[in-house]
Formats: C-alpha cells, sequence, structure tokens
C-alpha cells in the first residue's frame, strides 16, 4: 500500500516535471498547417519609427492573400545584432536590410539575387540597386530614397525676420554657412524675446542621437571631398580635407544650443526631437523620416520646412539637400525557396496595390524610388521639401556615408565628437578618427 | 524505510533527473562548448564558421580598451565588495537588535533587489543626471562619474540581499557562546570582532562570493546607466564583450575569445577567494 503511494506520487511528480520541459518543443510545429504552401514572409525592419506602421500593413496583407508576414523591428541602433541571432534561427527572416555597400558586404552570403523581381524592374533607375561584385546578381533594392538637411521653424524664422537686427528677410537668403551662422547666432542672442531656447535643439550623444553627427553630418564634408577628388566608390583612404568645415558647423550646433554642451552624452533623440516640436529650437539637423515624431508630438505641417546643412565648402550656394537611400531590401537566400516566392510577392503587393503604396508614402511617409509611385503625392511636409529642392536644380548632396567603412569607425568618430563637445578632447582626435582610422577600418574589414 | 525510498529512487531516477539533466545540457553544457570551440572560429552567425586558430586570443588580448575594462572591472569590484559586505553587515547586526520597526526596515533594504537591473539602471540615471544637472553634468560626462554612479546603484540594489544572509546567519549564531563571553567580561567591540565575526565566516564567504562574482559579471545596470559611454571608458568587461560580439562585423569571434578569457579570471578568482574565506571558518 505504501509502495503504492510512493510510486504513485513519484511517478506524478516525474510526469509533471517532463511535461514542463517537453512542452515547449510540440507548440512549434502545428502553427504552419494549410497556408504552408503559399510560404510566409518574416520581415526584420531596420526602421523603428515605422514599427506600427509595419505591423499594421502586414496584417493587411494576410488578411487578403492569406500569407503570413511577420514583422519584427530592431531597436534604434541594436540592427545588426538582432539581425545577427535572428538569421541564425531555424525561422530566419526572409526579408532584411542593408545600409549600403559596406553592410552588404558583412551580409553577402546571405542574399538572393532579386534581378527578377518585381522591385528591382519597378526601379526608376536601376544604378541605385547593390549589384554583386561581377554586377550579374541583384542583391539590394532601395525601397525608400530619404532626405535630410536642417528642419526649421517656420514661425520663429518668420518672428526672427521681424527683429530690427535681421541678417536675412527670408529663408531662401540664407544659403551659406556664414548666412546661416548669422541668423543661428541671432536667434541665440534673442532668444528670450523670440521665445526659445536656442537657435539648434541639443546635439545629443545618446546612441539614439548621435548618428545625426557621426553618420549624417561628417557626410558632408565626407561628399565635398570625394566630390573634389572625383571618387564614386569606397576610397581606402581620405584626407579630411573639409574638417575645418566639419569643425565650425558643429562648433555651431554646440554653441547656439538649448544645452550644456557638458550634458549632451546623455540627451536623446526624443529630447531633440520635443524641443523642436515645441518651439525651444528654431533648427533641427534631421530628415523626412522625423515628420511622423513630429507630428505626433504635435507639430503643425504648415510650420515646417527643410534647408540644405551648409558647412562653408566651396560652392555651396548650389548646394540642395542630402538625399539617398540606406535602406535596401534583400531576400534571405538560406530561407526556403517557397518563403523566398512569398517574399518577393509581398514586395511586390507593397509597391503595386493601392494599399501597399499608401502605407509606404503616407503612412511611413517614405519617397520611393519605384515607378509605380510616379502619381503617388506625399502628405509629409518634409517630402514635399524634399521634391521640390530636387526639382529646383540645385546639386543633391550624395549619401557617402554608406562608403564609411564600418560601424566601428563611425562610433569612434562620434565618440571623439562628443568628447570634444564637452571639452574632454581636443579636436585633433575627432580628425585622426575621420582620417586615421579610416585606412585603419578599412584594411581590418577587407581582410577578411 | 530508508531502502524502500532507496528503491524508489534507484528504479525512478532516470524519470526526475533526466528532464533537468536535458534542461542543463541544453542550456548550459551545449553553449558553453559551442561558445569554447566558436572563440576559435570566424564567423557572422553561430551556425556557419570557420576554424582559423588562435588569432581571436591574439585580438582579443591586444585590445586596450579590453584591458581598460579589465581594469575598470576589477577596481569596480574591489570597491562594491567592500562597501557592500561591510554596509549589509551592519545594517544586519543593527537589524538584529531589538529596534522597534526592524521588520519594515527589513523589507525597505530589501526591496531594491526585487527590482530588475535594467529598470534600475534607467531610474538611477534619471536620479543621477537629475542631480548632475546642477553642475551642468551629466553621468556619462567621464568613466570616473559612470564608475561612482554604478558603485551607488550596485550598492544600492545588492546590500538589502547580503543583509538578509547576514540576518540568518546573525539569528543563528549559538547565543552560549556570546553569553560567556560577556560573562567572561568581553565588551562590545570584542564580542564582535573576536566571537561574532569569526563565527559569521560562513556568511562572509556566501556573501563575498556572490559579491565578487556578481561584480565582475555585471552588465545590465552598465548597459542602462552608461552604456560605455564616453568613449567605451565606463565599460565594464561583460559589456565589452557585449561590443565586441555584436558591435563589429568579423569581430564574433574575438568577442567569443574575450568570453572564454573572462570565464577562466572569474572562475580563477571565484575559487581563490572561496579557499580564502572558507580557510578563515571555525566552529562554535
Amino acid at each position: 500500500m505504501n509502495q503504492m503511494v510512493t510510486k504513485g506520487v513519484g511517478l506524478l511528480a516525474a510526469l509533471t516535471l517532463s511535461v514542463g520541459a517537453l512542452a515547449g518543443c510540440g507548440s512549434s510545429s502545428s502553427s504552419g498547417d494549410d497556408k504552408a504552401d503559399a510560404g510566409k514572409v518574416f520581415f526584420m525592419n531596420f526602421k523603428p519609427e515605422a514599427a506600427d506602421q509595419w505591423k499594421d500593413i502586414a496584417d493587411e496583407y494576410t488578411k487578403e492573400t492569406g500569407v503570413k508576414v511577420d514583422v519584427q523591428t530592431a531597436a534604434s541602433g541594436t540592427y545588426e545584432q538582432t539581425l545577427k541571432s535572428e538569421i541564425a534561427k531555424s525561422q530566419p527572416p526572409t526579408l532584411f536590410q542593408v545600409n549600403g555597400p559596406v553592410g552588404l558586404s558583412s551580409w553577402k552570403s546571405y542574399t538572393a539575387d532579386m534581378s527578377k523581381s518585381e522591385v528591382y524592374k519597378q526601379l526608376n533607375n536601376k544604378d541605385l540597386a547593390l549589384k554583386s561584385d561581377d554586377g550579374s546578381q541583384v542583391l539590394g533594392v532601395p525601397y525608400a530614397m530619404e532626405t535630410y538637411g536642417l528642419i526649421y521653424n517656420k514661425d520663429i524664422l518668420g518672428k526672427y525676420m521681424k527683429l530690427s537686427d535681421a541678417r536675412v528677410k527670408s529663408v531662401k537668403e540664407i544659403d551659406s554657412f556664414e548666412k546661416l551662422k548669422e541668423v543661428a547666432d541671432g536667434i541665440q542672442q534673442h532668444k528670450d524675446e523670440l521665445g526659445v531656447k536656442g537657435a539648434f535643439t541639443s546635439a545629443g550623444f545618446d546612441s539614439s542621437s548621435d548618428w545625426r553627427f557621426k553618420t549624417h553630418l561628417a557626410n558632408i564634408p565626407l561628399y565635398y571631398e570625394l566630390k573634389d577628388e572625383n571618387v564614386k566608390a569606397q576610397p581606402e583612404t581620405v584626407k579630411g580635407t573639409y574638417m575645418p568645415q566639419f569643425k565650425q558647423i558643429f562648433d555651431l550646433y554646440l554653441k547656439d544650443s538649448t544645452t550644456d554642451p557638458k550634458q549632451l552624452s546623455s540627451k536623446t533623440g526624443d529630447d531633440a526631437n520635443s524641443e523642436f516640436a515645441l518651439g525651444e529650437a528654431a533648427l533641427y539637423q534631421n530628415g523626412t523620416w522625423a515628420w511622423s515624431d513630429l507630428e505626433k508630438a504635435g507639430m503643425d505641417k504648415s510650420n515646417v520646412g527643410m534647408m540644405p546643412i551648409y558647412i562653408g565648402a566651396p560652392g555651396e550656394k548650389k548646394q540642395g539637400l542630402a538625399t539617398g537611400s540606406e535602406n535596401y531590401w534583400c531576400i534571405n537566400k538560406k530561407a526556403s525557396k517557397k518563403d523566398q516566392q512569398a517574399t518577393e510577392k509581398f514586395l511586390a503587393w507593397m509597391i503595386t496595390s493601392e494599399k501597399g503604396k499608401k502605407a509606404m508614402s503616407s503612412d511611413m511617409g517614405l519617397t520611393t524610388p519605384f515607378k509605380s509611385f510616379d502619381k503617388v503625392k506625399s502628405d509629409n511636409p518634409l517630402v514635399e521639401e524634399a521634391v521640390k529642392d530636387s526639382k529646383s536644380g540645385k546639386e543633391q548632396v550624395g549619401w557617402n556615408f554608406t562608403m564609411m567603412p564600418s560601424e566601428q569607425w563611425k562610433n569612434d568618430l562620434g565618440n571623439a565628437m562628443l568628447e570634444y563637445a564637452q571639452g574632454t578632447g581636443d579636436w585633433d582626435k575627432v580628425k585622426s578618427a575621420f582620417v586615421d582610422n579610416w585606412a585603419k577600418e578599412y584594411q581590418a574589414n577587407h581582410k577578411a | 524505510m530508508v531502502s524502500m525510498v532507496g528503491r524508489s529512487v534507484r528504479r525512478w531516477w532516470g524519470l526526475f533527473t533526466l528532464p533537468t539533466v536535458l534542461a542543463f545540457v541544453v542550456g548550459f553544457v551545449v553553449p558553453f562548448v559551442m561558445g569554447v570551440y566558436l572563440s576559435f572560429c570566424r564567423f557572422t552567425t553561430v551556425t556557419d564558421a570557420r576554424f582559423i586558430g588562435l588569432g581571436n586570443y591574439r585580438a582579443a588580448l591586444s585590445d586596450g580598451e579590453f584591458w581598460h575594462a579589465l581594469v575598470y572591472t576589477v577596481a569596480f569590484t574591489v570597491v562594491t565588495t567592500l562597501v557592500v559586505n561591510v554596509v549589509a553587515f551592519a545594517v544586519a547586526f543593527l537589524l538584529t537588535k531589538a529596534i522597534r520597526g526592524a521588520n519594515v526596515f527589513r523589507s525597505v533594504f530589501f526591496m531594491p533587489n526585487l527590482i530588475g537591473g535594467i529598470i534600475l539602471g534607467y531610474i538611477w540615471l534619471l536620479l543621477l543626471n537629475g542631480v548632475l544637472a546642477h553642475w551642468g553634468r551629466s553621468i556619462t560626462y567621464s568613466g570616473v562619474y559612470g564608475f561612482w554612479g554604478m558603485v551607488m546603484l550596485y550598492c544600492w540594489q545588492q546590500i538589502g540581499y547580503m543583509m538578509i544572509i547576514y540576518i540568518a546567519g546573525l539569528q543563528a549564531l549559538p547565543g552560549d557562546v556570546i553569553e560567556a563571553a560577556q560573562v567572561d567580561g568581553a565588551n562590545g567591540r570584542q564580542t564582535l570582532f573576536r566571537v561574532t565575526l569569526p563565527l559569521m565566516m560562513p556568511s562572509i564567504t556566501v556573501c563575498s562570493f556572490l559579491t565578487v562574482t556578481n561584480g565582475f559579471k555585471m552588465f545590465d545596470q552598465n548597459l542602462a546607466l552608461t552604456n560605455g559611454a564616453p568613449s567605451n571608458t565606463s565599460e565594464l568587461l561583460a559589456l565589452n564583450i557585449y561590443r565586441t560580439f555584436y558591435g563589429r562585423t568579423g569581430f564574433e569571434g574575438v568577442g567569443q575569445a574575450k568570453a572564454v578569457v573572462f570565464f577562466v579570471i572569474v572562475a580563477v578568482i571565484a575559487v581563490l577567494q572561496n579557499r580564502l574565506t572558507t580557510s578563515r571558518e571555525v566552529s562554535a
């Protein structure tokens, strides 16, 4: 009797334990069932600001076609590491993103040929796509052309231009670094009258914001240098010809700012966004993608404009906004054939169906490089500015930062810039992070 | 009786131990062995790796930031181990005396331990930045700020936990020995240092083991509070390894090699420390 009880209790306990351990194995296999034939899509999204929109449109697609679309978004600045762990799993993303030629080189063994895909065929300019070294395969297709510059608050600039000592009477007159500096200094000087805390939003160096400087701002001097040298592909070394100009624009950001430079290390992208949206600053370096956040923070559409970032380079009167792409779709070669096809179909739907087009252009605020979008008009005021700018005959600044040798290069530059900003390091370190590090990182990445 | 349980155990041990062994193998042994193997490889994702020998270790050991992080971590561990244990013991000592509301205080001191490291990190980030803003600084202004910020955070979090262990130890002290000491005319200090502390060595072994290893392995709080800024000067070893692994393409193997070196260091130190404090344990 006693033995029976012991046995019974023992068996029960053992079962409870093992049920817990085995439960994990069973659940995953049952989900595929009847729709398995059509394959499924798993998109690893790079843009946190469009996370909700992607989820919505994915659900929409599933409702319409029955094909399951998963969207996962990596937190700001963690895309590479998230992708690295996701792609090693047994259900890897079928669709992921690279940020350009440098990003592509680390994911080369995972990118499928997209030359027969609808998205590639629809490209306005087929040169924009990322190709394999021999040019025979299309490995990445850009889906978003984005533009950045100095976003300005029309009200505040308007008020400034009514001041008796205003240096310009219209935004159009700001066409060089000198003018920009005069205006920014003027706003800073009259900040109490204008009701602002500073001319520029805080140049935060939290990881949610530092890319605006270590990548986007650094692109401008890089652009001019590569243009001088007529360099088109990633160079082995750079000279830092425009470092003095880089310094003067960065100094301006720091001096005419809402924030004491010693506190910049912890300022976030949200901080800058809300400073601008609340009218505490007149100028905000960011791009077309920033609109959804600004709108959420209560910014009025008619109140924003965008101008080029003038750094004092020769011939900058003709300089336009910085337009390019660091969003390339890649299809995972190591996903199953079925899933790859499903992914291609999903992408085609995204750029040709009305719903997909609406999601991309108005909900996500993207300007796309596809023919099918020719008639689509955006209600993102920053995109409108970008379109206007591209038709104005000005020279668009390219996104040469996609050639920056590595993430490490950008991080080192960002660190040096922060140290310089808060006074714990000097400009020489920024210079060496820009110039010396380029060669070093280029070598490190190319020895493989 | 014993034989009966023994017989059931002999017959049914598989059912009881196998699930746990399986979990241990899947969750620990396999990743560990794989991790050591990967430290000799070049790889992007852990599933396709190419063996390259000792190159990763060479790169890891010639990385200045790794050594900086190591020194920084050792300093951090020394400071926090001392502060946490001394304060936790003092608090436990006070709270085992008859104080009104001792139980309330125990809960209050223990509470911080119930909050996760990441959340604590962000809360303290707000607090410290709020205070430092008075002097126009922020916690990530320099590595020194970050160091003391983390020490504060970590002590605040760990003291309560160690206190509980010390309280348990203090309550288990044999009353007769202390009474005998008092009868022999020992004053409060003598009783504490000559009787109580030696008898408390088992608790001290446990607590110092926990604080030393936790200090070495600290990650969440570091990530949330400073994330290594500025210029990776406030970076502890665990974060340095994480950043090497995930931050740079082509450096996954180097990160893995660092992790193996890190494991060896922590294991050696933990064993040494355990020997050291255990050797001082006495019995009443």
